[in-house]
């Protein structure tokens, strides 16, 4: 037995609708709020700023909200040299942010550990948290960060968000107030 | 009066115990022969000669030589705008010598830095931590035996390091090579 609904709406107020999933909506609102947490710890972080100013203007794509807090911002920016004194301070204040997170290492330091193949360095910061995007440069152009982001929504995007929140187990990994080498290690485990 | 005139005024105190004021490029150094009268020497140049800035200390591996330590201490008076340089040797057994911070305040970090990369101490010292790598850091990271890549280490909690993977590095040009060649970064060692 066939059934029939009627929807109702006005079409001279509302001219288009829109039929989408779930998934992709949500993941749009997602892809224009990405609060970025500027982790500027060395000159890269000047670049940043010079992204977040008007001239590149962060806020075209939706970032401008800077956050200084780890619970409200949605993507880590590793601007600049980590160093094996910062990293562990890095690991806690990524462990803070809230799922959905992720990372950008802006940089040739925070990438690779750079020009400092030293005692002090952390060689990337892929060592210790999951890096989604690299941007080459030594500082990289504020362009090259802001192709990182878009390219990041473009990711951000593709997840399978509703899966990912059906998925049982811990939302986020083991860890106390400070981190053994062990459990920081996360390159060569995985 | 000039950076010699003080320096000789200096000696002229302390006599043997201070060498021969040496000039090279207008700066003045003198050479002290016992660290244990640093602080002495110090709060006379201070008190008497009007040098009351402290610039810097810093120190110089000598490896492989006795003393191995050198510490320099670069004074300076804001009042006769003269600067001065002070030398002293320590050697490895002792690594130890009297404090300054009696004399300048900002001794005191200097001290420090000098205790957390060669691992000098300082007697009297009021503070003596490590001030760039943290408190439990194994090693002194600026003498000339600590490879560049660091060394692994661990304190629970803290930090941790691993070895720079540096391919067979450092490399390292000469300046003064004949051509390009001979110029180029490459790794030296004492054997080739």
């Amino acid at each position: 037995m066939q059934q029939t609904t009627a929807i109702g709406y006005d079409s001279r107020l509302e001219t288009d609708v829109v039929c989408t999933r779930l998934d992709t909506a949500l993941n749009w609102f997602r892809q224009h709020s990405l609060w970025p947490m500027p982790m500027g710890l060395a000159c890269c972080a000047i670049e940043l700023m010079g992204t977040g100013a008007s001239r590149f203007d962060i806020s075209r794509f939706g970032m401008e909200v800077m956050r200084f807090s780890p619970r409200q911002s949605d993507v880590m920016i590793v601007a600049g040299t980590v160093t094996y004194k910062m990293a562990t301070v890095v690991k806690r204040l990524y462990d803070q942010m809230a799922e959905p997170k992720w990372v950008i290492a802006m940089g040739a330091c925070a990438s690779t550990g750079g020009m400092y193949r030293s005692y002090s360095v952390l060689q990337g910061v892929d060592n210790i948290i999951p890096v989604d995007f690299y941007v080459a440069g030594c500082p990289p152009r504020p362009e090259a960060l802001l192709d990182a982001l878009m390219k990041l929504q473009k990711k951000v995007l593709r997840e399978p968000l509703i899966a990912t929140l059906k998925k049982p187990g811990p939302a986020l990994p083991a860890g106390g107030r400070g981190y053994l080498k062990s459990e920081i290690k996360l390159k060569s485990s995985q | 009066m000039s950076a010699l005139d003080l320096a000789k005024k200096l000696r002229g105190e302390f006599g043997e115990l201070l060498s021969e004021p040496s000039v090279f490029r207008d700066e003045v150094t003198l050479t002290l022969a016992d660290p244990e009268r640093i602080g002495e020497v110090c709060g006379l140049a201070k008190k008497e000669l009007g040098f009351d800035f402290l610039l810097d200390i810093t120190s110089i591996d000598n490896y492989g030589e006795d003393p191995r330590w050198t510490i320099v201490y670069e004074l300076y008076g804001l009042g006769h705008k003269c600067h001065l340089r002070l030398k002293t040797g320590v050697s490895e057994e002792k690594s130890e010598l009297p404090t300054v911070t009696g004399v300048w305040r900002t001794a005191e970090w200097h001290e420090r830095e000098i205790y957390d990369m060669m691992g000098v101490r300082f007697r009297g010292h009021p503070d003596l931590r490590r001030i760039i790598m943290w408190e439990g850091y194994p090693y002194f990271p600026l003498r000339k035996d600590f490879p560049l890549a660091g060394k692994s280490s661990e304190v629970p909690g803290v930090a941790f390091t691993s070895p720079a993977p540096i391919e067979g590095g450092p490399f390292v040009s000469l300046p003064g090579g004949k051509d390009a060649i001979e110029r180029e970064p490459r790794v030296r060692t004492p054997e080739n």
